[in-house]
């Protein structure tokens, strides 16, 4: 497994906000180990019997052992929140919210990456390593524990193809959701990098989707680096008309760009199984593992 | 959010660059007025936002103020890719000897801003991308140090300029930067830029997008009125993500992979998707109910594929919906559910007694909703 394993030790920034709660309790409930909460103005409540605190500061002194925050802070003061975590030294910041002004995602990313910081999203559903914990905010019962490793800028689709991997016996090493936006704190190749030094992790499913060039760079990346586990791809968005955004702010092709003919040719290219249906994806895998 | 060239001309020209001079207007007797007070040949600008509006015939020339007002009363009110003409921004003519082009984007793949400058204006740049590569300089700005002097005398020297030309661009460039963050722009755009036979440096186009996730930080920008169809409109004041396509099957689902994965699995099957619906997260069931209404309403929707997986959404819920908008709705379409995760018992229990198909996978759901349009 990789990033979230039965050492994390979480903060939830946003606890006393209506999704912070909620999940907090859910992640409670999967045996997540929550240490505190975060929201400024209201420490000394408790939340589903967590402790919150005004700053991250005072939650990290009471709590030392505190290695991961996952962020629930509406858009608007999301970014405040990721820079105090950076700068208290949380090496893993999982960022939920969706909506982030993109330039306050440009700043705070390249942020996180001079200090070391490893930022997972904006907009994102988080990472779960099943049966251990999970810092995130997707359905826990349908992951189970396994050897497959899946990557995603997707939410209900990963759960999705999660679900089949699980009815099939494969089981997750570890999920990550990188997130939807444009600007993502750490893409593909990053994700698989630590895949592939993991030993539980037999096989990568990576579900890619339109815009931007992430697939294609992973492919390319696959190929030189002769990568020695294997990948099967899925990419979202075959149908998807240009100029316009599906859903997710970085689903968009523009100017030609970020199109799944030009993600799935890239895949193909560098010998990367590409899935035409998300039950596909199984079908490849069983081939591999 | 798209910016019509005349808003972002009036941002530009709070920030220092030189633009044509010139004003806006809707009607053509304005156009006259704006033409006579300029005293000379003019440009007639169509204010719409979709690219390539000079090859469509939404830029043209004018003599005489007689002569603008009789074309803009053809250019109003006229449909140009598919946008009505609304204004028209009217400009004086201005004779160039040169056209460069100068863009500042948000480069999502190396996380930074990227300056692109080329020698060849006026044109495409994507065309240009291809055919001149050589005539194109990309510049990488670190969003936490920002546009550095150096930076700007590696533009500065890429073109062939005079020394003042150069110390106009300096500031233009400077400006651009500015504008960029000021106003959390995903683009900021001039093509071209045009050196006047005098050798002025003027902006003749004029180009802006705002992060839409920033809007709520320029509550002072209107908001361009953007070339929707009906149902757009209506899922959109809704709060939903919606997109039209051209086929006859309405597709929903929650989650923006999932929606555009079942729209794929309908081609996939050899049907077409009609739609992109996402209903989003933990949606209730007058939510849903919202959604099923847009699509049974909509003419060319035949059949309607609804592909649930639950977790915060929960499949009652989703069920409860569908058969409300089923009820009260005076059309019927046939309806094909796929629900799983959170009370999908529940749930499909609703749906059965309803009378409406159900399906374990979104295959099986796909493929019985396309074999219904074949």
């Amino acid at each position: 497994m990789i990033l979230v394993n039965k050492e994390t030790r979480v903060l939830v920034q946003g606890i006393t906000g209506r999704e912070g709660s909620f999940h907090t309790k859910a992640m409670l409930e999967y045996g997540t180990k929550i240490l505190a909460g975060v929201t400024p103005g209201k420490g000394g409540q408790k939340v589903h019997g967590v402790k919150v605190y005004n700053s991250v500061e005072e939650a990290l002194r009471e709590n030392p052992s505190i290695n991961t925050s996952i962020v629930f802070v509406p858009a608007p003061y999301a970014a405040d929140a990721v820079y105090e975590a950076i700068d208290a030294e949380i090496k893993l910041i999982v960022v939920i919210t969706e909506h982030i002004p993109i330039h306050d995602e440009l700043r705070f990313i390249t942020y996180a990456r001079l200090k070391g910081t490893r930022i997972i999203g904006p907009n994102c559903p988080g990472i779960i390593s099943p049966g251990v914990a999970k810092v995130g905010i997707m359905p826990g019962h349908i992951f189970e524990k396994g050897v497959v490793g899946i990557v995603s800028r997707s939410g209900t689709l990963t759960y999705e193809i999660a679900h089949a991997i699980s009815k099939a016996g494969l089981g997750q090493s570890t999920c990550v959701g990188i997130g939807g936006d444009p600007i993502v704190g750490t893409d593909f190749i990053e994700v698989l990098k630590l895949f592939e030094e993991d030993e539980e992790t037999k096989a990568v499913v990576v579900i890619g989707e339109i815009g931007g060039s992430m697939e294609e760079r992973l492919a390319k990346w696959i190929k030189e680096k002769r990568y020695s586990k294997p990948v099967i791809a899925y990419i979202a968005g075959r149908t998807a008309p240009p100029g316009k955004r599906m859903g997710h702010a970085g689903a968009i092709i523009s100017m030609g760009m970020g199109t799944a003919e030009s993600k799935i040719k890239a895949f193909e290219k560098a010998g990367v199984p590409v899935a035409k249906t998300s039950r596909e994806v199984v079908g490849i895998l069983l081939k591999y593992v | 959010m798209k910016l019509y060239e005349y808003q972002a001309r009036e941002i530009y020209m709070k920030y220092g660059i030189p633009v044509p001079k010139g004003e806006v207007a809707s009607s053509p007797q304005e156009v006259r007025r704006i033409a006579e007070k300029l005293g000379s040949p003019v440009v007639i600008k169509a204010q719409i936002l979709v690219a390539g509006r000079g090859k469509a015939g939404g830029i043209l020339f004018a003599e005489t103020p007689e002569e603008a007002e009789k074309i803009s009363r053809n250019l109003l009110g006229k449909k140009i890719k598919g946008c009505v003409v609304k204004k028209v921004l009217v400009v004086e003519k201005v004779q160039f000897e040169k056209e460069y082009f100068l863009s500042i984007t948000v480069d999502r793949d190396n996380r930074v801003y990227c300056f692109l400058v080329s020698r060849r204006g006026g044109v495409n740049v994507e065309e240009l991308a291809k055919k001149h590569p050589e005539d194109l300089l990309r510049v990488n700005i670190n969003p936490l140090v920002g546009l550095l002097d150096y930076q700007i005398r590696k533009i500065l020297s890429f073109l062939s300029l005079t020394s003042n030309q150069k110390k106009d661009l300096y500031k233009i460039i400077k400006a651009m930067y500015e504008i960029m963050r000021k106003y959390d722009c995903e683009l900021v755009e001039i093509n071209p830029l045009a050196v006047t036979t005098r050798g002025d440096l003027i902006a003749l186009d004029t180009r802006m997008i705002i992060d839409d996730n920033s809007k709520y930080r320029h509550p002072d920008i209107e908001e361009p009125e953007e070339e929707y169809t009906e149902y757009e409109k209506i899922a959109k004041e809704k709060g939903f993500s919606y997109v039209e396509l051209d086929g006859d099957i309405g597709v929903i689902g929650n989650g923006a992979g999932l929606t555009m994965a079942t729209m794929d699995l309908v081609f996939h099957y050899g049907g077409r998707p009609a739609n992109f619906l996402d209903i989003g997260g933990g949606a209730r069931a007058e939510r849903v109910k919202e959604a099923v209404k847009v699509l049974l309403q909509h003419p060319r929707v035949k059949v309607i594929l609804v592909n649930i997986l639950g977790g915060i959404t929960r499949c009652d819920e989703v069920a409860k919906g569908i058969v409300a908008a089923v009820k009260e709705a005076s059309v019927e379409k046939p309806i094909f559910v796929r629900m799983m995760g959170t009370n999908e018992e529940e749930g499909k229990r609703i749906l059965r007694s309803a009378g409406i198909n159900v399906y374990e996978s979104m295959e099986e759901a796909a493929l019985a909703a396309v074999k219904v349009v074949r």
